[in-house]
């Protein structure tokens, strides 16, 4: 059985809340029902079947046909199953992303993969700011799973990440990991100004130098072996990324104005 | 009535008995290192008194080397199987002997070797010992902490696996005209055994020459020699098991994570000792029971035997 095709009619005239188009949420509707789901987020009403032309499939592997910079929250909260957008799409792609694969054929607005939980998120093009980020009002970010960007990333990349693996394999904007908790940053690219600002613990992994806070202490050893598991395990999402943590020449530990218990590993 | 007629096969006979094993709890490591001599120094080091779990605690072997495309940071390594008869006791010294042996040893790291139906502690328990300097890094495909150590991290994953359906108490009993010969044979089977997946053979070398009985005249003394094996005793003991051409009788223990891990080391071991024939090796195989009445797994050495 083929998936579940939606295939973009217009463009929106208004942002729309793409959230309820997930295999967990479309799962046992008729394609009734799935034309009648509400989309809009003004007072003006648009279903799925306003903006799609609807072609009944497996809800497992859900297609979008096109896409727009005003598609918000796609894919957010899945759980399981896939999710492919053949465009681009607006914020919070992958939002509270907790299993499945949403893969972005196109580019993203900001906070993708915000609060992510689990499953993978990969944007074929660029992302914007606050990548895997926290809303405001939230303390932490992205909390577990893989995000992989082919494209480059805005600013504050992986601000505040908890927990999981965030690959760039452009380049990323300033403060890239700022208030890092925990998990893994792999810029392959050039990173903006001041990466790892204020992270208290986790791993950051950058390709090629960069401007790096007065805070950050250089603390050899490189050639760690937990660096041959992460070559290994990123190998297997980007070569780019493997290669990336491979040619890792220097390591810090910072930053020093915080915890200080983070490791910024840097290409020199 | 079942048929106790001896077979043999090249010139030796096979009794018509079986070897009586037990259910056993089992857990498995890979130990890696800098190079495939340190591995097995680690290895050796943490395997070291793991004989039998009546003195022991726990039995233990390499299982296998492993090549560095086999290993999860891709550096050589061997694998190390563990088995006990509770899942306390193997915890226990799993912490104890990764944490004196493993952790101590240079270059070396530790990774889950078994995926199992429980978690037993690995990293989880050892991470202490970094005094709060420890990193936990949770990676696709495992999760792993770091402690800080003085000639750099010592990774560990956080837990292995625990399989609660192992063997233990696999046997072939050697009975051979010399000591010179009997030893020939027993390396021979010991090397077969040391080749097959998934099984181990924990006393010295793989040979154990003090087979034990159920049992003591002496209070307190669960096992003591098995006087029907021993050649000395031939004239003295009543229930002798030796002919008069015997003068050496050696030992293979096996422990397996499966039944048919058990199975399929028994029966390389004895198609080596076969092979060997016995004007070099050993003139008899037996294996030892206890009725039938203690352990589920009976292996009928007839049924692993070659064919003629």
């Amino acid at each position: 059985m083929t998936g579940l095709r939606l295939v973009l009619r217009a463009q929106p005239d208004q942002r729309l809340d793409l959230s309820p188009l997930t295999p967990d949420r479309l799962t046992g509707l008729d394609p009734g029902a799935i034309a009648a789901l509400k989309l809009h987020t003004t007072r003006h009403s648009v279903t799925v079947g306003d903006i799609f032309d609807i072609h009944p499939g497996d809800p497992a592997d859900i297609r979008i046909e096109g896409g727009s910079d005003r598609f918000d929250c796609v894919g957010q909260a899945m759980r399981t199953g896939a999710l492919t957008v053949r465009g681009d799409v607006g914020q919070q792609a992958g939002r509270l992303l907790a299993g499945g694969t949403l893969l972005i054929q196109g580019s993203t607005g900001g906070w993708a993969a915000s609060g992510q939980r689990g499953g993978m998120l990969e944007i074929a093009g660029n992302t914007g700011a606050y990548l895997g980020g926290p809303l405001a009002g939230e303390r932490t970010g992205m909390r577990g799973g893989i995000v992989l960007v082919r494209g480059n990333a805005g600013q504050r990349a992986a601000d505040r990440l908890r927990r999981g693996l965030v690959i760039i394999e452009g380049d990323a904007g300033p403060h890239a990991g700022s208030g890092l908790f925990a998990g893994t940053l792999i810029v392959c690219g050039r990173a903006g100004a001041l990466p790892g600002i204020l992270m208290r613990r986790g791993t950051i992994i950058l390709g090629k130098p960069a401007d790096l806070a007065p805070s950050f202490v250089a603390a050899n050893p490189v050639g760690l072996v937990f660096t041959n598991l992460l070559t290994r395990a990123s190998a297997t999402l980007s070569a780019k990324a493997a290669a990336c943590v491979q040619a890792a020449t220097t390591r810090y530990s910072g930053d020093m104005a915080v915890l200080g218990k983070g490791e910024l590993f840097v290409s020199t | 009535m079942p048929d106790l007629t001896p077979i043999v096969r090249n010139g030796i006979t096979i009794d018509a008995t079986y070897a009586e094993a037990f259910d056993m709890r089992a857990t498995a490591l890979v130990i890696t290192a800098p190079t495939l001599r340190w591995a097995h120094i680690a290895a050796a080091s943490m395997t070291g008194f793991a004989t039998s779990v009546i003195a022991c605690g726990v039995e233990a072997a390499i299982d296998a080397e492993l090549p560095q495309e086999a290993t999860p940071d891709g550096r050589p390594g061997v694998r190390v199987l563990l088995f006990a008869g509770s899942t306390g006791e193997l915890q226990k010294q799993l912490i104890n002997r990764v944490g004196q042996c493993v952790l101590t040893s240079p270059g070396s790291a530790c990774y889950a070797g078994l995926t199992g139906t429980e978690p037993l502690k690995l990293g989880d328990g050892l991470r202490y010992f970094a005094d709060g300097h420890q990193i936990s890094k949770r990676l696709p495909d495992r999760h792993v902490w770091r402690p800080p150590v003085m000639d750099g991290e010592f990774v560990c994953e956080g837990t292995t696996g625990l399989t609660k359906t192992a063997v233990g108490g696999g046997n072939l009993i050697l009975l051979g005209r010399t000591s010179a010969t009997t030893l020939a044979a027993a390396e021979a089977a010991a090397a077969a055994i040391a080749a097959t997946p998934d099984a181990i053979a924990p006393f010295p070398g793989g040979i154990a020459r003090s087979g034990s009985k159920i049992g003591s005249k002496y209070k307190g003394l669960i096992a003591s020699t098995n006087h029907a094996f021993c050649p000395t005793l031939r004239a003295e003991v009543p229930d002798t098991a030796l002919s008069p051409d015997i003068g050496a009788v050696l030992e293979l223990v096996i422990d397996g994570l499966t039944p048919d891990a058990v199975a399929a080391a028994m029966r390389n071991g004895l198609a080596a000792v076969i092979a060997l024939g016995p004007d070099s090796g050993v003139t008899r195989v037996s294996a030892g029971n206890y009725g039938g009445k203690l352990g589920r797994h009976h292996f009928h050495l007839h049924e692993l035997a070659p064919a003629p």
